[in-house]
């Protein structure tokens, strides 16, 4: 991340699902994934994300259940730190801090506190070597540890996490790397190399890609990409020191590279995925017996499964997450933001529901909700089956625009077949109001095209009133076509209003001005300004030598002036009242964008390499910000996003941001936005981890148990003479305790059964003179208590929600009803728990 | 190097016939391969693979199954008899007929007492094996079906046949079957068809192993007679089967032309407990595989598509050896083809006619590499068809073209040609020596009058030719006493001396003059593959098997200086790895310090006074050398000059006018004239 000052530039949603394999929780609810900074917790049955574990200031690089605690999640990351998590409260329980770029991560159960990681060699990133780095995690119970035993186990490794797989219980890590295939053996400490020749035929290279291993045979499948055959290794004797000590079986079905192999947790069967998107599910020593699931979507780059192997999941090229079950169907799918090659619509904003939407599947667009980072359903726009094939000309979606009530949605498809075959649609999609969410299309007589060549600017007319909507449509034909909206009695019909020209020129962009009073449409060196009522030539602009790449009106105060962009690097700015050059500047823009709720106007400069933004009102040339070196590379995409609710900045620099929020595509089609300061801290208030003693008090044990503790200390607090806030009903919140607790977690009925019923009874009695006895008895459970609240940071009595009077009384009732059998039980079961909390901090 | 201009001969029909059966014979290295025409070929494994001894076939009688007894070698067929080749004069020895029909399958225990036969009429017959013949000694039950295979337990006592939807278990000593394993049909369709067990194995550990027609290769137990395991290997038929000798590792060939490897493993390691896993899979055939042979350190399968293939196994082998190649053997290790350099004439052997042709003639001049426009197309002479069963077995054709001479195992023709301008008259010889019955070589003098013929014992008869007759004056005896047959006869230019190699390794030298053996050269360990003596200096140049050269001085009796040069220096290791003998050799009658010798896939020119390549030099270097500069050619030019140009080559020859002939046999040729393979799935079609 680039920070500058206050403001930087973020990830902020639609980021990659499937950069790294997810990993499914032991009991199949939950898939944690490294998504950007963060990891997001799905549940595998409703597809939602439950928690985003931040915490993290680089890239995710890879996600891991904890062997000796299934609830507990490893992540690491680039910015060298091994993360702690528990998953289903997302709470960060520790962090080991290695000060090594990490690129990825296994573990194993035979190795107690050890995480293997790939690192760059000498931690240096630039030489591209990595090397296979023994972790021992410090069991401190501090929250930061620093890891200071590392130790090499294999050199030159590949850093893909695919390369790299433990073997039968522990006994070996696999790793592959070109075309060599190394075996550590960590009993012997010694490893065995297995290489292939070295030729170049076909301009395939040689090489395995991926590796995994049998979980309790000895025997490692490796991918070879020269042959496209999975190579099934079986080890015949330990000291593989000597060759010839292994055997091997070749299994043929991919044509095209296996990007992720992985067995089940019995070994039973094998999957395979790659570009083909069909997973594939050999039976393991039944290898000519094969399942198949396809037509997956994107290229398969990652297979995970279950440690119950109840699910299967593939992450896919098209930023999706598929859960399968294991009697291979898919149960769910979980959607990132698509990012294919390239986008070709700009971005948009869709004025009705806030959602950006854009190019996504081939022939689609997505709506995609910035404010829960979630895909909200893809368009087809040109309902047509996509092949997957390389070379294959097909349709693609070039140009969209909303109007500005957002219920009409114009979009350009088009096929290049050759530079001067170019077969085109317009096709105009009204909003049904009705169902508040399918889109209706209406389209032109298909055979009929509504340009001769390519349309170069779609826009339409930002008009007040609803009746007479209108699109205008440039192309490089040498015509601009405005299209008129005219009701009938079937409902609206498009047609052609006007034909423009302008001396045979090729109009490359136009724009209405904020009222709609005006359209500016660029004809190479020449801005035409037109009256869209009375379709007269208005007035020319030009500013030459160079051809106008952007044109944008001003809004609001400063709606009389016309930025415009030039190939010769000039930006100018025309008043349009005195039609005169009001200012221009040098800089190369890439990009010119309006922000339709203030007068600001971004503009993104490529320089050196990088590109810069600078924010400035066209009334004034002084930038209100400027950011240098954004990303790397040209951002050719960008879009305002209005806010929901509107920050308060108080600082200048901050200002623009109040109102709307930048958003663009770096050119690895990353979506990147612009974050202040106060945006974050209330970002992080809003989602602010939990302590970790929280963790104890959210334990469904520790509910039930808390309550007597609550009591005490009630009674303290009463007697000491503090005021107390009220609580909800107690009534509804054991109701609640006994419904939201998992029934595995659950004391026995018997027990549960007479304190449910006792809490459903009014009680009238005197508290306190009962009270006694009670207390009496646990009297000897208070040292146990005491010693472990030492344990516990002190926030604890604070955060805690705070006991009340109906509350106490509630317990006071229950706890006599309890025998003294049940309460060694309950004594026994505290004990038990807190040899789960001390597994819990180390 | 020179230029040359080449006839390029691809007008030569030969089509090898399919490999049905294979045996191999360990403690001699043989194997025997049983070819669908007749002919059995005996292979020297320790020896390079070289084929030693060919023993021609006969229309009626083809081997379908073979088995070594020792040092006997045992062939059965459809005829419904047994026979036992003579291996010293390659032709078959005895017959025993077995009254049960055709016999589809033999095999002996591995006490080498009993030979047991699977009959059509669903009997298995046990013979005793005596010193000179085999007796019938009984009969075990009789099944159903025929017996398609049988196996028997090392131990000798029970055996195990494949018949017709099941498997039975015999005890050989009550003749009684004890167990009866019934093997699953076909799915679908093939569900109303009767499998067929085509190969059935049967370890020491009472493991029975079969592979049948439903593509299953099934592991039963043969103690309870129940189902371990069934592999499914192909939608076809599992044809073959064999197992190594430790039997740890179970190869089955299909009609795919798949060989799949079996393997006794445990699943993890230091385990006891071992199962049978499917491993690696081979495909080097296009047709079916019909039979297998493990070596314990290579596959070596044969089938419909003629082509012996010997796939080592790497992981037994040391890499980058002459072991660890793999080699396909497709031609015959004997030149088929004589030509005649003085006429211009070629004679082509097949194993039923002699074709004889005039090359043809070109006209105009050419750069090197380009085709000359033909002036006279190559015209078919003679097509000349032996009479009775017998194959013919060797034939030569002398260098004036005016004699022609083939022998099959029970006669021998000689015949005169007369070659006028456009008529061609062919004379048979009618009295030939009585001596004269059959040669398994046979060679003319090079001024064609004389005619030389191996005979047994390795002994060489001498006849004088004249006009119409044929007079034996000689025959020329080994001192060694050798039984095995001559391979290799050459006589020197001017007529004086004589050499013979036998399949010892020995090769005598005789003076023609005096009629006496003038000497002998000093064994070496591989056997010669072909040999010529120089036109000047009349030293005999020998290749042998394992890729050696040698040159020995006949006057001196000792191998000449340029052979001990190059022994001590040692053949460059690219020479060494080629895996195809070098089946002729002749000489440059201009410039007699070239060797013309070629192999399968290149023909070679040896230039006796260039520095011999070390180990670090390039040994292709001829495009290399081209690119270079005139005065830098001679700093990196070495003896050897090799070309390969020309592919799948089984004749390369001088002529007098100086021009070389070239007969090549494409194999995309030989493909296209066998039956169409199974049909297959093909990827995206």
């Amino acid at each position: 991340m680039v920070g500058h000052g206050e403001i930087r530039v973020v990830h902020r949603g639609g980021s990659k699902l499937h950069f790294r394999a997810p990993t499914i929780s032991a009991d199949s609810c939950f898939l944690a994934c490294a998504s950007g900074d963060c990891v997001k917790v799905f549940s595998t049955s409703t597809e939602e994300c439950i928690h985003h574990l931040r915490g993290h200031t680089d890239l995710v690089t890879g996600t891991l259940l904890r062997p000796s605690n299934h609830l507990q999640l490893y992540s690491c990351s680039l910015d060298g730190t091994i993360r702690l998590w528990d998953f289903t409260d997302g709470i960060l329980i520790k962090t080991f801090v290695v000060n090594l770029p990490i690129y990825s991560m296994v573990a194993s159960a035979k190795h107690e506190g050890v995480v293997f990681v790939v690192t760059p060699t000498h931690g240096d990133k630039r030489s591209g070597l990595f090397q296979l780095v023994a972790v021992q995690l410090p069991p401190s119970p501090q929250q930061q540890g620093e890891v200071l035993d590392l130790s090499a186990v294999i050199d030159d490794v590949s850093s893909n996490p695919a390369a790299t797989a433990f073997g039968r219980e522990g006994e070996f890590i696999a790793s592959v790397k070109g075309s060599r295939l190394e075996v550590y053996f960590f009993r012997k400490e010694k490893s065995f190399r297995f290489s292939l020749k070295e030729n170049n035929e076909k301009n395939k290279k040689n090489t395995f890609t991926c590796v995994a291993c049998h979980p309790k045979d000895d025997c490692i499948v490796v991918f070879n990409l020269m042959m496209t055959l999975l190579l099934l290794l079986f080890i015949l004797r330990r000291n593989l020191n000597q060759k010839k000590e292994y055997t091997y079986l070749t299994l043929h079905w991919h044509h095209a590279a296996v990007s992720s192999l992985c067995f089940t947790p019995q070994g039973t069967n094998l999957l395979s995925g790659g570009v083909e998107s069909v997973l594939v599910q050999w039976r393991y020593k039944q290898e000519n017996q094969k399942d198949f699931l396809p037509r997956l979507g994107g290229a398969i780059t990652h297979i995970s499964v279950s440690p119950d192997g109840v699910l299967f999941c593939t992450s896919h090229s098209d930023n999706k997450i598929t859960v399968i079950k294991n009697n291979v169907k898919v149960s769910a799918v979980i959607q990132g933001l698509v990012k294919g090659e390239r986008v070709r619509t700009d971005l948009l904003v869709d004025p009705r529901s806030k959602v950006l939407v854009l190019n996504g599947r081939p022939g689609h667009l997505q709506f995609y909700s910035l404010q829960r980072d979630k895909l909200l359903y893809n368009l087809d726009i040109v309902q047509q089956e996509f092949i997957h094939e390389d070379g294959l000309q097909q349709f693609e979606v070039v140009h969209a625009a909303f109007n500005s009530s957002g219920n009409w949605l114009a979009t350009v498809e088009e096929r290049q077949q050759k530079s001067a075959d170019v077969e085109l649609h317009l096709k105009l999609w009204a909003f049904q109001e009705q169902t508040q969410s399918s889109w209706f299309f209406w389209q032109f007589h298909p055979d009929w095209a509504p340009h001769e060549a390519q349309v170069t600017a779609l826009s339409f007319c930002p008009s007040a009133d609803h009746q007479t909507t209108m699109l205008v449509s440039t192309s490089k034909d040498g015509h601009f076509k405005a299209w008129a909206a005219g009701s009938d009695t079937e409902g609206p019909s498009w047609s052609c209003d006007f034909v423009g020209t302008y001396h045979g020129l090729v109009p490359e962009r136009c724009c209405f001005s904020a009222d709609g009073s005006l359209l500016a449409v660029s004809f190479q060196k020449v801005v035409t300004l037109w009256n869209p009522n009375s379709w007269e030539l208005v007035t020319t602009l030009s500013q030459p030598p160079g051809t106008i790449r952007h044109l944008c009106f001003g809004r609001l105060s400063c709606s009389k002036y016309l930025l415009g962009t030039t190939s010769e690097n000039l930006l100018c700015c025309w008043n349009l009242l005195t039609c005169t050059l009001e200012w221009s500047t040098a800089v190369e823009t890439t990009l010119l964008l309006d922000d339709p709720r203030s007068e600001n106007v971004a503009a993104f400069s490529f320089q050196e390499g990088n590109t810069d933004l600078f924010v400035f009102k066209p009334n004034e040339p002084r930038p209100l910000f400027s950011h240098k070196a954004v990303c790397s590379g040209r951002v050719a995409r960008a879009v305002f996003a209005p806010r929901e609710e509107l920050l308060e900045a108080c600082e200048e620099s901050s200002q623009w941001l109040n109102l709307s929020q930048l958003y663009f595509l770096t050119p690895h089609m990353d979506l990147m936005t612009f974050t202040t300061k106060v945006e974050e801290e209330r970002l992080m208030a809003s989602s602010k981890p939990l302590v970790i003693n929280d963790s104890v008090a959210e334990t469904p044990f520790s509910l039930l148990l808390g309550k007597h503790r609550r009591q005490h200390e009630n009674e303290e607090r009463v007697l000491s003479g503090s005021v107390e806030a009220s609580a909800p009903p107690q009534g509804s919140s054991a109701v609640r305790e006994l419904l939201q607790t998992p029934a595995h977690v659950l004391p026995s009925t018997s027990f549960l059964c007479s304190m449910f019923v006792q809490s459903l009874l009014v009680s009238v009695t005197d508290s306190r003179s009962k009270n006694k006895p009670v207390e009496e008895e646990m009297a000897s459970d208070n040292e146990e208590e005491d010693s472990e609240e030492e344990m516990e940071p002190s926030s604890r009595s604070e955060r805690a929600p705070p006991p009340t009077d109906s509350t106490a009384a509630a317990t006071a009732v229950a706890a006599p009803a309890l025998t003294k059998a049940e309460l060694r039980e309950l004594k026994r079961v505290r004990r038990l728990d807190l040899s789960w909390l001390s597994g819990v901090c180390s | 190097m020179g230029e040359f201009k080449v006839h390029r001969v691809r007008f030569f029909e030969y089509l090898p016939s399919a490999i049905r059966a294979l045996a191999f014979n360990k403690d001699s290295e043989r194997m025997a391969v049983a070819r669908t025409d007749g002919a059995v070929e005996i292979f020297n494994f320790s020896d390079n693979y070289f084929q030693e001894k060919v023993i021609p076939g006969k229309d009626s009688r083809a081997a379908e199954t073979l088995c070594w007894l020792h040092h006997r070698l045992f062939a059965a067929g459809l005829n419904g008899e047994i026979t036992e080749y003579d291996l010293e004069n390659l032709k078959p020895r005895s017959s025993v007929e077995t009254f049960g029909g055709p016999v589809w399958t033999i095999g002996c225990n591995r006490q080498g007492t009993m030979l047991a036969a699977g009959c059509e009429n669903g009997t298995v017959k046990i013979f005793e094996v005596q010193e000179e013949k085999i007796q019938l000694q009984r009969s075990l039950e009789r099944q159903k079906g025929r017996i398609l295979s049988l196996s028997w337990h090392p131990s000798g006592a029970q055996l195990a046949a494949g018949t017709m939807d099941m498997i039975r278990i015999f005890d050989v000593q009550t003749g009684c079957a004890t167990h009866r394993l019934l093997v699953d049909r076909g799915v679908g369709t093939c569900r109303n068809r009767e499998v067929v067990v085509w190969s059935v194995l049967f370890l020491s550990d009472r493991t029975v192993i079969s592979g049948d027609s439903a593509g299953k290769v099934q592991i039963w137990d043969g103690a309870t007679g129940t189902l371990i395991r069934t592999h499914l290997v192909t939608k076809w038929d599992v044809l073959a089967l064999a197992v190594s000798q430790d039997e740890s590792s179970v190869i089955a060939g299909t009609s795919e032309g798949t060989v799949v490897q079996f393997q006794f493993l445990p699943s993890t390691m230091g385990q006891q407990e071992k199962e049978w896993v499917r491993t690696r899979t081979f495909k080097n055939h296009s047709h079916d595989v019909r039979a297998l042979i493990h070596t314990d350190t290579a596959v070596v399968s044969g089938g419909m598509d003629t082509q012996l293939v010997v796939r080592p196994l790497l992981d037994k082998v040391e890499k980058n050896t002459q072991e660890s190649s793999m080699r396909k053997i497709l031609f015959p290790h004997k030149p088929l083809v004589d030509c005649a350099h003085r006429a211009g004439l070629l004679l082509f052997q097949f194993t039923d006619h002699l074709e004889l042709w005039r090359l043809g003639e070109s006209e105009g001049q050419g750069k090197p590499g380009e085709s000359l426009p033909v002036k006279k197309k190559p015209e078919k002479l003679i097509h000349l068809k032996k009479k009775g069963d017998d194959h013919i077995c060797s034939s030569a054709l002398s260098s004036c073209g005016g004699w022609l001479v083939f022998s099959t195992i029970c006669s021998v023709r000689l015949y005169r040609v007369q070659l006028s301008n456009n008529t061609v008259s062919l004379t048979k010889v009618s009295k030939l020596p009585r001596i004269l019955c059959w040669a398994h070589q046979l060679c003319f003098s090079a001024d064609s009058s004389r005619l030389f013929a191996a005979g047994a014992r390795s002994s060489v008869h001498v006849f004088s030719l004249s006009q119409s007759e044929c007079k034996h004056i000689h025959t020329l005896r080994p001192k060694s006493g050798s039984r095995q047959p001559l391979h290799l006869l050459c006589v020197s230019q001017d007529g004086h001396w004589l050499a013979a190699a036998n399949t010892d390794c020995e090769v005598t030298v005789y003076d023609l003059k005096t009629m006496k053996l003038h000497c002998t050269v000093p064994v070496y360990s591989s056997c010669p593959t072909a040999m010529a003596f120089h036109p000047v200096y009349n030293n005999l140049l020998m290749t042998h098997a394992d890729q050696q050269l040698s040159e020995f001085s006949v006057q001196q009796r000792s191998y000449t200086e340029w052979s001990r040069a190059l022994h001590r220096r040692g053949l460059h290791p690219l020479w060494l790895k080629r895996d195809t003998p070098v089946t002729h050799i002749t000489f440059n009658p201009t410039n007699p310090a070239h060797i013309l010798l070629h192999d399968t896939y290149m023909f070679c020119i040896i230039d006796q006074t260039l520095p011999l390549p070390d180990e670090k030099s390039v040994l292709f270097n001829q495009m290399m050398l081209r690119s270079l500069p005139e005065s830098e050619r001679m700093r990196h030019s070495h003896a050897f000059k090799i070309c390969k140009n020309f592919q799948n080559i089984l004749c390369f020859d001088l002529l007098e006018d100086q021009s070389l002939v070239v007969v090549e046999r494409p194999l995309l040729d030989i493909m296209s004239q066998l039956p169409a393979p199974v049909r297959q799935k093909k990827f995206a079609t």
